[in-house]
């Protein structure tokens, strides 16, 4: 796998979030992805970076283009400190939240990708990964 | 403090959502929107979102909170001029927005605005 651009965002503010939505299509439209992907791919985003800020207590992104295999790809890292989630089954289901959000952003955001992981330990914080291919 | 402006026309209200809304900014829309559905006694609300990206939980949510919201006031809701990319976004996000009117665009938005209105008021008059 060869990564083809790399972008770094803080995300601190609820103003950063939209900063990241912003570079993602960017990103996206360098890379050819058609409307609909790009759509998918920006509000995934969305939905991870708000899910940074209001449960990690702010973090960052990476953004990188890759190819593997021929396919190009954007791969985005939303990295925090936070408390870190206890159940991970439990917070992937529709619905379920801790806070007061409509439960959708981690299962909606996996829904919007086409490969998903998630790391997290109580007390050391999260790491969510997504791609979606061109 | 940056606002997203909200025309009066007649009984209604109307909101061109121009920018891409940060959170603040969305719950600040639907503080001033029902303030002023209270204040101008307005009977529909029209919110055209045909410059909006995208549609994520966050603002899903407030346009069915505003919806709901406006409907315990005394006013109807549409929301108009939703993109095909955003509609197929949002239905695999996992949101169908319950209990939110659509239309096409801003025309069709106004005749059922306008029609459901009627329709109230029949309604009223036999009760």
């Amino acid at each position: 796998m060869t990564v083809l651009l790399s972008d770094q965002r803080v995300v601190q503010t609820s103003e950063d979030v939209v900063a990241v939505r912003q570079a993602v299509r960017l990103r996206a439209v360098e890379l050819g992805f058609n409307l609909v992907d790009q759509t998918k791919i920006v509000t995934a985003a969305s939905e991870l970076a708000r899910n940074t800020l209001q449960y990690g207590g702010g973090g960052q992104v990476t953004i990188e283009g890759i190819e593997r295999l021929g396919r190009r790809g954007l791969r985005l890292t939303f990295e925090d400190k936070g408390p870190g989630i206890a159940d991970i089954e439990m917070a992937m289901r529709d619905g379920f939240t801790t806070g007061s959000g409509l439960g959708l952003g981690l299962s909606g955001a996996r829904r919007l990708s086409n490969e998903f992981q998630i790391d997290s330990q109580p007390g050391q914080g999260t790491r969510v990964v997504i791609t979606r291919w061109r | 403090m940056e606002r997203i402006p909200i025309l009066k026309m007649g009984n209604f209200l109307l909101v061109t959502v121009q920018v891409d809304m940060h959170d603040r900014l969305a719950m600040t829309l639907q503080e001033d929107l029902t303030s002023k559905i209270v204040a101008t006694h307005a009977r529909g609300v029209l919110i055209d979102i045909s410059a909006l990206e995208i549609v994520d939980s966050f603002i899903g949510r407030m346009l069915a909170d505003i919806a709901a919201m406006s409907r315990i006031l005394d006013a109807e809701t549409v929301v108009v001029g939703m993109r095909p990319a955003v509609a197929i976004t949002l239905v695999e996000l996992g949101l169908s927005l319950p209990g939110v009117r659509t239309a096409l665009n801003v025309e069709r938005g106004m005749d059922l605005l306008k029609a459901r209105i009627k329709e109230r008021l029949a309604d009223d008059g036999t009760a």
